[in-house]
């Protein structure tokens, strides 16, 4: 019993002599394991979170906390008058990790630029399929393949893109985690050794931390990156305690085994804020919850009925019943945090007797329809099958009488997407590199009917905005487009637009600097903690 | 002995093919085209889907993929995942030790208190002390792992902190993996303190996952001691004014323990499925949370690859089970 006493206390004195000497420690509660560190291969956040941001660079990045464009690893660009050629002139003297496996011999330059892209685009590269069932999935559903004509070295700091046509995103795309920069040394160091796998179990980068190691499914560690262009990082390591459940999260983050976590428990939010120790800071999410009408079958091929519809919808109480709250009505196809958002929009009133008049005045009498429910839980729509009873509740007091149809996830998606679908489908939207073309051609555009256009609706002055706004560079004067485009929408209303949920993040009162981010990324760069 | 262990061995071939049917089915059976699943909303033109099923080799026959499913496992492959484009076998190899250290405290954990309390219940039969141990085994036995698991970690970790919420071992220590068993490569690291926090994170959920097995051991136990004490050989043995202890502890025990090694070797089954859950919760890196993860990314290589090799587990461990199961019971093996 004594030696266990001295044990202890040996222990504890230890604990205290490390607390003393041990740097500063952030303590990220994070929701699951990432599947590699090659953000490129993936497409979830979760695995872009511990890879593309503590790791990776991109030629331009996103502002904090906002889904603007500026400088990353490429100081300044240029766009060619027609819109083809895309020049980076790339900030010199960024360094790469140098860690146990890798030693820099030189600082980044073009041909990591080369070797990042010219991987995922040329089957004939070496490492396009260096691992087994490697997919460039990202790369490829933003047509990267199509859009790039060339990509040249002009000189060790300047790259020219050439695209196949105008395509104003893509310098959003750039900022993507799939465009992160690798070091071209450390992978050909990797394929003369044999072991082209580790370039996704042992990151290599130039962003604010470096890796440190990864127990399977545990634990993720960093350290601050000394070098790091961008200063040095006010936390000496960053640890990614992985913790599935959102409750025990909470629970840890009470405990004060971590510092910060995302994903609460809806019904562990009143609890965390009522916790004096936690901040609790909320934003919209980079997403929109609709139901999108068929648009070329009657009678909801007339606007007018579509908006009254519309105007039946009681968009509060779905809220309050399938949200718990923790989401704000739509008014616009797009959410608010995103540039060009047309705040001038009203939303249609909830008013069902005026929706009732105008169905009548449109000659629509003893409507029945379809809503289909996803069997899915989104964060755009947490329970789909509880909405479209409300939403048939709703229909019901306008005299339409609604029947809820609902399949298997994919199913769903694949019969939703065709033509002749009948009924209207909930369904909805998270962007991926926070330019409003994505969500507006994606899911509006005449191109997408028959795919991801649900409501296969094709308008030809909405398409006339959108591609124009697609061919110019300045990003004020695409604003304008995207916000006159936002009230042809709203006019012709092809969907009903629902909610964006509200994305939370609780923290300790000892966490500073934290910014959250509409595209629901988490990153760590910048972050303090109080001793 | 020789002749039951190879008819034992040889039985494992026919039972091991169709384990491999079913796993191989029950991904196929489950509703969903990986393919449309991975695209989600934003669809997927149709050449990228053909170019996608044909990388996976979903386009081709049915019997061919299983064919080659078949040869690929003769060869020590079982696929690469969708999602982490590893091998599975690699992760299943780095995961599974945490699985077992968890399982096998849980195991002791069930043993040691589940078996001494079934023979308490059985010789003071119809007393307090019985009906309190096989009420507490009924609640233990009924309530939902999860449920527990949440309730242990508000009360202990929670409230009174004492423990650790989750996790294998506090964040302080670095341990190198040696053997896979975080106690072990603790002890191995050398580092003060390791050990101990390991083992204080092992408490909850070894407990968590211990209780069904604890309440259906014990009960057991109660039910075999009831059913040896009655017999013959135990009144000869009492008439002979052998010392109780020794009567209950030797001549009744160890015939009662037949039954309760085959219920241990049974629970081991429960015990993976327990372990979905338990890990789940706890954040411990094992077999069962890599499972639940692989489910909901439809990671169907590494669902159909982890059905068959924990169905080899709890294969492997009836066979040690029957085995043991012969060395107690002399009529067994000479039958």
């Amino acid at each position: 019993m004594k030696s266990m006493k001295a044990l202890l206390a040996a222990t504890a004195a230890l604990a205290l002599m490390v607390g003393a000497a041990q740097a500063k420690t952030l303590v990220y509660c994070s929701e699951g394991s990432p599947e590699g560190f090659d953000p490129a291969p993936y497409t979830a956040g979760t695995t872009f979170d511990a890879s593309s941001r503590p790791v990776y660079n991109r030629l331009v990045q996103f502002q904090k906390g906002s889904s603007e464009v500026e400088p990353g690893l490429a100081e300044s660009w240029e766009v060619s008058e027609d819109g083809l050629e895309y020049t980076f002139h790339l900030r010199q003297g960024v360094k790469f990790h140098t860690t146990d496996w890798f030693t820099p011999t030189r600082d980044f330059n073009a041909d990591d630029v080369l070797f990042s892209f010219e991987r995922q685009w040329q089957e004939d590269h070496p490492w396009y399929a260096y691992s087994a069932g490697i997919t460039w999935e990202y790369f490829n559903s933003m047509s990267m393949g199509d859009l790039l004509e060339t990509i040249e070295k002009v000189d060790d700091y300047t790259v020219k893109f050439t695209l196949t046509r105008p395509e104003a995103p893509f310098i959003a795309n750039m900022a993507m985690d799939f465009a992160s920069i690798m070091s071209a040394e450390y992978a050909a160091q990797l394929e003369e050794a044999g072991t082209m796998d580790m370039l996704n179990q042992q990151p290599i980068g130039t962003g604010p931390f470096q890796f440190v190691n990864y127990q399977q499914d545990a634990v993720i560690r960093y350290a601050s990156f000394d070098d790091y262009w961008g200063g040095v990082q006010p936390i000496d390591d960053l640890v990614f305690a992985i913790t599935v459940d959102p409750a025990v999260r909470a629970q840890r983050l009470q405990a004060g085994e971590c510092q910060i976590m995302p994903y609460p428990n809806p019904a562990d939010i009143e609890m965390l804020r009522n916790d004096p120790n936690l901040t609790m800071m909320e934003q919209e999410g980079l997403n929109i919850g609709f139901l999108a009408y068929n648009t070329q079958q009657e009678p909801f091929d007339d606007p007018m009925v579509r908006k009254a519809l519309n105007m039946a919808i009681d968009k509060q109480a779905i809220i309050e019943a399938v949200f718990d709250g923790a989401a704000t009505p739509a008014v616009n196809p797009i959410p608010p945090t995103m540039w060009s958002y047309n705040e001038e929009i009203e939303d249609d009133p909830y008013d069902p007797e005026a929706a009732r008049q105008m169905l009548a005045d449109a000659g629509v009498e003893n409507l029945s329809m379809k809503v289909w429910a996803m069997p899915v839980s989104r964060p755009y729509n947490p329970d789909a099958r509880r909405m479209a009873e409300l939403i048939q509740a709703d229909f019901a007091e306008v005299g339409v009488s609604v029947e809820i149809v609902s399949m298997e996830w994919a199913e769903y998606l694949e019969q939703s997407s065709q033509v002749d679908r009948d009924g209207a489908v909930l369904l909805g939207w998270t962007g991926d590199n926070g330019d409003p073309d994505n969500f507006l051609a994606v899911l509006l555009g005449c191109d997408a009917v028959g795919n991801a256009n649900r409501a296969q609706w094709c308008n030809e002055e909405f398409e006339a905005l959108i591609q124009e706004a697609k061919t110019i560079t300045d990003q004020e004067e695409r604003a304008e487009l995207y916000r006159e485009a936002q009230v042809v929408f709203k006019r012709e209303a092809p969907w009903a637009t629902i909610a964006h949920s509200l994305v939370f993040m609780p923290m300790s009162n000892k966490v500073s600097g934290y910014v959250m981010d509409p595209k629901g990324t988490h990153a760590f760069d910048g972050v303090d903690i109080a001793e | 002995m020789v002749r039951f262990l190879l008819n034992r061995l040889l039985l494992i071939v026919p039972t091991f093919i169709g384990i491999t049917i079913i796993a191989f089915a029950f991904v196929r059976v489950l509703p969903g085209d990986p393919v449309l699943l991975i695209a989600g909303e934003r669809g997927v033109t149709p050449e990228r889907y053909q170019a996608l099923m044909s990388q996976f080799g979903y386009d081709r026959p049915i019997w061919i993929q299983y064919w080659d499913y078949l040869l690929g496992l003769f060869q020590g492959d079982f696929g690469t995942s969708i999602s982490t484009k590893r091998p599975v076998i690699n992760d299943f190899l780095t995961l599974f030790p945490a699985t077992l250290e968890l399982s096998l405290c849980a195991t002791l954990f069930a043993v040691v208190i589940g078996v001494p309390a079934g023979v308490v219940a059985a010789v003071r039969r119809g007393s307090w002390l019985d009906q309190t141990i096989m009420g507490t085994a009924l609640v233990g036995y009924s309530m939902p792992i999860f449920w527990l698991g949440l309730l242990l970690i508000i009360l202990f970790s929670g409230i009174l902190g004492w423990t650790p919420v989750s996790g294998r071992i506090s964040l302080m220590y670095f341990i190198p993996s040696v053997t896979g068993f975080m106690t072990i490569d603790a002890l191995l690291s050398g580092q003060d303190g390791a050990f101990l926090s390991a083992l204080h994170h092992l408490v909850l959920p070894a407990i968590t996952l211990g209780t069904i097995p604890l309440a259906v051991i014990a009960r057991q136990t109660r039910s075999a001691m009831l059913e040896v004490l009655g017999d013959d050989y135990v009144r000869t043995a009492r008439a002979k004014g052998l010392p109780p202890q020794r009567v209950i502890g030797i001549h009744a025990l160890r015939n009662a323990l037949i039954p309760v090694i085959t219920t241990i070797g049974l629970q081991v089954g429960v015990m993976m499925a327990g372990a979905i859950l338990t890990e789940t919760i706890f954040s411990w890196p094992g077999i069962g949370k890599w499972m639940i993860d692989a489910i909901s990314r439809r990671d169907y290589p590494v669902v159909q690859a982890g059905l068959l090799l924990i169905a080899v587990v709890v294969m492997v461990v009836n066979l040690i089970v029957d085995v043991l199961y012969g060395l107690i019971n002399p009529r067994i093996r000479h039958r």
